[in-house]
């Protein structure tokens, strides 16, 4: 199986909502060892002039790879995820993720280059927050929160 | 914040850490990201698809990394960037059953870059598993003002 070349340029728009919840920022900074508190105790977080528990600084990457899922599960793009070694990763925060934002990634395919008989992929989910209040949301009003950058290395046969 | 850009200087050691990791941790990580890739949890797996054994998530050290840098920022928000590349994977023994790691991840920092204009610093982790350097590149730019 090889890759689509054609990947290169695609984008998938914004897809399911992302829910962050209060809950899951304390699974994740427990699952990554984190032990800040405006993690898990909601007054700590205020403190710091937040309005609810801060995710730790690699929690955009449950939204990214989701929308990264949109890519390998498209049978067209010809990436075995069994195959996919993760290379490089970037998180650019516009602000911060806090629980209670509603979460939406687009997906671009920023570039396909061929690596022996693999390829590497670069892909850039631009991670938006849906304003609150059914006006604004309806009108699809949305805040820039941060952009996440990925490199997949596909392993060709034999690599 | 209590930490003032003037009194930093490039260089300058911002403290280490060492990280226990066992299979578990990859199950806790896998289930808490999404990430269910069966060759950080399935050692028949991981060996079939030619690699040493069940190796970490590189998210998993990504993210277990940058608590150096949050704890020391004193504000987990003023990380406004944070890149690496994965160079080397982090094998982790199956130690069930005991009270030992299966790998462990020594993380130090140093302040690489200061930017008095946009009050960034950016710090520079080392990341070695086994003594090798898992994570290259691995810069976090943090806000401090």
């Amino acid at each position: 199986m090889t890759i689509n070349p054609d990947l290169q340029g695609r984008s998938y728009p914004a897809a399911e909502v992302y829910d962050v919840g209060r809950e899951k920022i304390r699974e994740f900074a427990r699952a990554v060892k984190a032990t800040h508190p405006a993690h898990f105790d909601v007054a700590a977080a205020e403190a710091l002039g937040h309005s609810d528990l801060v995710a730790p600084p690699t929690f955009a990457i449950i939204v990214a790879q989701r929308a990264d899922a949109q890519l390998i599960e498209d049978p067209d793009s010809g990436i075995d995820f069994s195959r996919v070694v993760h290379a490089d990763q970037r998180f650019t925060h516009h602000r911060p993720i806090i629980a209670g934002d509603r979460l939406v990634a687009e997906l671009h395919v920023d570039g396909v280059r061929a690596m022996g008989g693999g390829a590497m992929i670069t892909t850039r989910s631009e991670i938006f927050a849906l304003a609150s209040g059914d006006a604004t949301e309806a009108a699809g009003v949305r805040e820039p929160v941060a952009t996440t950058t990925s490199s997949i290395l596909v392993r060709g046969e034999g690599q | 914040m209590s930490i003032n850009i003037t009194e930093l200087s490039v260089g300058q050691d911002i403290g280490s850490r060492s990280i226990t990791v066992t299979r578990t941790d990859l199950v806790k990580y896998a289930g808490a990201s999404g990430d269910f890739n069966p060759i950080h949890w399935n050692e028949a797996f991981a060996t079939g698809v030619g690699l040493p054994g069940v190796i970490a998530h590189g998210m998993f050290t990504m993210g277990a990394a940058v608590q150096l840098v949050t704890d020391w920022a004193g504000d987990p928000a003023a990380v406004v960037d944070f890149q690496t590349r994965f160079t080397k994977p982090v094998p982790v023994a199956d130690t069930t059953g005991t009270p030992d790691a299966g790998a462990v991840i020594e993380v130090s920092g140093a302040i690489g870059a200061l930017d008095a204009d946009a009050g960034t610093a950016r710090v520079d982790l080392t990341v070695l598993s086994s003594a090798q350097k898992v994570l290259v590149k691995a810069q976090a730019v943090v806000r401090l003002a």
